[in-house]
């Protein structure tokens, strides 16, 4: 794991240029300017917006707002997805900074999920990566762990702290030395070509002859249609190692 | 736990081919019928291939949650977490304001949007998906 540190360390610093912009029917006392902010790829949209929210309440009467929710070009934004995936599935092609609409009203119940405090992402991440251990260890290392130990990882994604965060999650990361890797690799493919949420399906780092797999076999096997067309690429990112990520888009 | 009547009835269809967002599901519908038309009956697991529509999950209540009478059932596979939490609020005859949570090896809570079909794929068992329903959050 050491090896990988810089990786690592480049993966969680990644940012995303953003520049927020109120919805243009939102009723405000006063102009509201355009509000930039460098996002966090591995963190969630709501977890790192209060200065968002509060930068347009300022303009904005109390009975005006309800539930901030985001918007990319009349798409909904999951908070529940990770920033850097929304960023790449929906707006790897546009010019920088990423222009986000932001909305108090009107909420739109059919494509996103309520969050109305920290606590609800926090119990959504650990979901996330009590998931993906229950692929890696059948869940052997995540209930090993202290309630201080979870508290802890959250608190490095949260507080953006490398360290706090690696100190916990690299234990996540191990394996038996006798082993090849993971009981199964968690992961999960996004395309922006379905409707569907994602493909997730078990996959061994292995093969039944004891050569490792590649990211092309897995795309060969649970998402073959991937791999034909040309015209077709994918970016491979790991973006807060819990779940890797794979999606997939059309240039 | 005895799960004596444990025959796969089946869930209503969604309205939507698709499964999204909450379905409208009728309790009267979902009524469990006696196990003689059940199909299929107690006991037998069938192989459950990549092929076939339906799945088969088994509900089981946490702590004071109200237990389901039938416990097994055979849902779409692109039925949504949050479909299922509508359904078994319906058939408990809850307020829908009230929160349910379901949960996967007593361990984790799927997110809504998560299709079962998914899930079973990579934590079914024996045939079935075993799911966890408890109306506070029982496995933080």
């Amino acid at each position: 794991m050491t090896d990988d540190k810089d990786v690592l360390r480049d993966v969680w610093f990644g940012r995303i240029p953003t520049c927020f912009t109120l919805y243009q029917d939102e009723i405000t006392e006063r102009e509201a300017e355009p509000y930039y902010l460098l996002l966090p790829r591995v963190s969630y949209l709501t977890l790192v917006t209060d200065k968002v929210k509060k930068h347009f309440q300022k303009v904005m009467r109390q009975e005006d707002i309800s539930e901030i929710w985001f918007e990319y070009e009349g798409t909904p934004l999951k908070w529940h997805y990770p920033i850097g995936l929304l960023f790449d599935l929906l707006a790897s092609s546009s010019a920088l900074p990423w222009n986000i609409t932001v909305h108090f009203k009107s909420f739109p119940e059919k494509d996103l999920l309520h969050c109305p405090s920290k606590d609800v992402i926090e119990a959504h991440f650990m979901s996330c990566v009590k998931e993906a251990d229950a692929l890696k260890h059948k869940s052997q290392v995540i209930n090993e762990m202290q309630k201080k130990d979870h508290k802890q990882l959250w608190m490095g994604l949260q507080n953006d702290r490398f360290d706090q965060f690696w100190a916990i999650n690299r234990k996540l990361m191990e394996y038996p030395a006798e082993e090849n890797g993971f009981r199964y690799i968690p992961f999960r493919i996004y395309q922006t070509t379905t409707e569907r949420p994602f493909i997730q399906k078990l996959f061994r780092p292995v093969s039944t002859d004891g050569q490792l797999h590649t990211l092309g076999d897995l795309l060969k096997e649970v998402c073959p249609s991937a791999v034909a067309p040309e015209e077709m690429w994918f970016t491979w990112v790991m973006p807060k190692s819990d779940v890797l990520m794979i999606y997939l888009s059309y240039c | 736990m005895a799960e004596e009547q444990e025959s796969a009835l089946r869930l209503p269809p969604s309205t939507a081919p698709e499964a999204e967002g909450p379905t409208e599901v009728s309790p009267e519908t979902a009524t469990p019928e006696p196990p003689s038309s059940a199909a299929v009956s107690p006991g037998t697991e069938e192989p459950v291939g990549d092929t076939k529509k339906k799945i088969d999950i088994l509900l089981k209540a946490v702590g004071d949650t109200p237990i389901m009478k039938t416990k097994k059932w055979a849902v779409e596979r692109t039925r949504t977490i949050q479909g299922l939490i509508d359904f078994i609020k319906k058939f408990l005859k809850h307020v829908a304001s009230e929160q349910l949570f379901i949960y996967v090896n007593q361990s984790f809570a799927p997110s809504p949007d998560q299709e079962v079909g998914t899930l079973y794929e990579c934590f079914g068992s024996d045939g079935k998906l075993v799911l966890h329903y408890c109306k506070s959050q029982a496995w933080g």
